[in-house]
């Protein structure tokens, strides 16, 4: 495409070619009453100005009859610049005139009439055509032509058409220059907003689209797509990050694996012994299992694809169905078990993860529990503003302020709790579930233990989010 | 049991056929969905068990056209996904079970036995009895020799499950998602001790013991000791 084809095709462009259009229009409009407004205010003064004149005649003929009548048209026709004058009689004699030349057929009638004239005092071979508005009256026997050079208004129209014609080329050329103007401006915006998402494409995400700092519809749109590419990047830098935590967390499993299967293919191995390793073979590959199932579960949170799965269901039912299921194991582990849950509360997700977080949530609180007499661990839902908050605390070690955060990422151990079963990735998941939700996870302190709240918005389309 | 496997690797169906021969059972395979449905049309079988990603024809499109064609076999569906969004889909298409993969052998044998059986037409019943153990699923009474039985509410369901598929194993799996209705794992082995306790009040005190646990597989609940 040539670059003025590119041109032309923009909208840009387009835009600017129709208003073009209907600019002209309305100027020719404009202009064309004006002129026939003027024009028509001259004719008026012009047969004003006669019918002064004939008035003038009639009354003079009155006075002192036809003879004075001609005296004053002769004196009054050779005033330079005087009106048009003509009497003849009703045979067609001239009786006094400085026109000549005018047909029969004008002074056979009275009334008004425009016609071609030339005066007395001008050369015969004089072709200069000029134009009058005459008016024609027949006093006493006698028909008296009286008019006026229309020279003027011919003059004006033609003032008044140049004009026209010049603005409406200046008109067409300024909006011409202007269309090209805006439309260059508005391909160069685009032709950058283009190059950059090109090389960002090509790999490149620390690209971002230029901001003019003028706060026009394309600053606008380069900061939201600015804002969506910083939330592509840290996804990204997000799975890097998974990947290559996937990738340490599971070859160590691996190469255990791997290990034992080795060594089992070793001679001399009694056949309780392979039935050993080939058992705990089986254990490390349903661990390995999963840890995968776990990470694809986050992963599947976080691309939000569940949410078309949710329904709308009762927080409080499954805070106490969760806590149905483990309130046996706490109590086996010497644990008490507190559930503190409103009779419902309504709330719109996806009831399989969020019981699923819960799960975590509380296994975690019964694995680190702490094993002193009398530790309690608690779950409690309630609604705390157009929020449902889930809370499980225990009365166990706790977790360091520093490391609160730390703790949420995926594979992240803290050193005490290395020797217990578990991948690191209970409370990961638990916060990919109350993300997708819109809502989040918040670790503090229970005074002594780890107090853990789970908060998701009530109807979780009303509240921004993840 | 007469069962069929629609599987595109060989390896695995072929493990299948012997671990069912093995326990019993005859298994016929079928390595894509287009050559499996016609089998599947043609003869009679228990259960199919289909994976859910088969060349020619996918495992649901299979199943829906089974089931159009009036075709009632029991399906187990198999699958790598093994989403809860996924199970619906599945199980939508007129499969009866899902499981997902990698799975533990003894997790397909229990739900194939149960699926089998599920076809004899005992739904109706009110009464579930094992030797001297009944439960009214009316009046939610248990009661063991005559003596009533004071059950919490999801330790009836538990038994109620148990006693509905007396004889055959049950998995920790299948409780949890027919007892509870969950599908995700919950790590600990809060099914064992739901079990314990409901054991403890079904069986203790008795001179034989009903609830039974199936080493590397799951519970049973039948007459008689092993």
């Amino acid at each position: 495409m040539t670059a003025l084809g590119k041109l032309f095709r923009t909208t840009a462009f387009k835009i600017v070619a129709v208003y073009l259009i209907v600019f002209a229009l309305f100027a020719m409009a404009v202009i064309g009453y004006l002129a026939r407004h003027t024009q028509a205010l001259v004719v008026s003064q012009i047969t004003e100005a006669i019918d002064a004149e004939v008035k003038n005649l009639q009354d003079v003929h009155a006075d002192a009859g036809i003879g004075r009548l001609i005296d004053v048209v002769v004196a009054r026709a050779q005033q330079p610049g005087s009106n048009l004058y003509m009497i003849t009689s009703f045979n067609g004699a001239t009786l006094a005139a400085n026109v000549t030349d005018i047909d029969n057929v004008t002074l056979s009638r009275q009334g008004w009439s425009e016609i071609s004239y030339r005066r007395t005092d001008e050369a015969a071979d004089n072709l200069h055509d000029s134009r009058a508005l005459v008016r024609v009256v027949f006093i006493g026997g006698f028909r008296i032509l009286v008019g006026r050079d229309i020279e003027e208004r011919e003059r004006l129209r033609q003032i008044l058409a140049a004009p026209a014609r010049w603005s409406l080329v200046v008109i067409v050329l300024l909006g011409i220059a202007g269309g090209l103007f805006v439309t260059r401006r508005v391909m160069k915006r685009i032709d950058s907003m283009t190059a950059t998402s090109e090389q960002i494409m090509r790999g490149d995400f620390g690209g971002r689209l230029a901001v003019t700092g003028s706060g026009d519809e394309f600053d606008r749109l380069a900061n939201s797509l600015n804002a969506m590419l910083a939330r592509i990047e840290n996804l990204m830098g997000g799975l890097k990050h998974v990947s290559d935590n996937i990738a340490h967390d599971l070859k160590t499993p691996l190469t255990r694996l791997r290990n034992r299967a080795e060594e089992a293919l070793r001679p001399n191995h009694t056949d309780a012994e392979l039935r050993r390793a080939l058992k705990s073979t089986i254990e490390e590959s349903d661990n390995l299992i999963r840890t995968f199932n776990a990470l694809l579960m986050i992963s599947r949170a976080e691309a939000g694809e569940v949410r078309k799965t949710m329904t709308d269901f009762d927080a409080s039912e499954i805070a106490r169905d969760v806590a149905e299921l483990y309130e046996p194991v706490a109590e086996e582990s010497g644990l008490t078990f507190g559930i503190d849950t409103p009779e419902s509360l309504p709330v719109r997700g996806s009831r399989e993860l969020i019981s699923q977080a819960l799960a975590n949530l509380v296994d975690n609180a019964i694995k680190h529990g702490g094993t002193t007499a009398g530790s309690k661990v608690t779950v409690a839902a309630r609604k705390s503003g157009d929020r449902i908050e889930f809370t499980v605390g225990d009365r166990g070690p706790g977790i360091p302020e520093a490391d609160r955060l730390r703790v949420l990422e995926r594979f992240v151990r803290l050193e005490e709790s290395r020797s217990r079963p578990g991948a690191g990735l209970g409370l990961s998941l638990a916060l990919a579930v109350a993300r997708l939700h819109g809502g989040d996870i918040r670790l503090e302190d229970n005074s002594p233990g780890l107090k853990v709240t789970l908060a998701i918005p009530a109807q979780p389309g009303q509240t921004k989010g993840a | 049991m007469r069962l069929l496997i629609i599987e595109d690797d060989r390896e695995a169906a072929d493990y299948l056929k012997k671990a069912l021969r093995e326990a019993g059972h005859m298994a016929e395979v079928a390595n894509d969905g287009e050559a499996g449905l016609a089998i599947a049309l043609d003869e009679s079988f228990d259960v199919l068990v289909v994976d859910r990603m088969l060349p020619k024809r996918d495992g649901l499109s299979l199943v829906s056209e089974l089931r159009s064609r009036g075709k009632e076999t029991p399906v187990l569906i198999l699958s790598a996904l093994g989403q809860v969004d996924d199970r619906v889909t599945g199980l939508r298409a007129g499969g009866d079970d899902y499981l997902a993969k990698p799975y533990a052998f003894s997790e397909l044998l229990a739900r194939v036995e149960v699926l089998a059986r599920r076809r004899a037409p005992n739904s109706a019943e009110t009464v579930y009895r094992v030797a001297d153990l009944e439960l009214d699923r009316l009046s939610h009474q248990v009661t063991r020799g005559g003596e009533e039985i004071l059950l919490q509410p999801r330790e009836f369901r538990l038994l109620e499950y148990l006693m509905r598929h007396a004889g055959q194993v049950v998995t920790r799996t299948m409780l949890l998602e027919n007892v509870w209705d969950y599908h995700f794992d919950p790590q600990t082995n809060v099914i064992d001790v739901h079990v314990s306790r409901l054991r403890s009040k079904i069986d203790k005190g008795f001179a034989k013991p009903l609830l039974q646990t199936v080493r590397g597989a799951g519970y049973m609940i039948r007459d008689g000791a092993r």
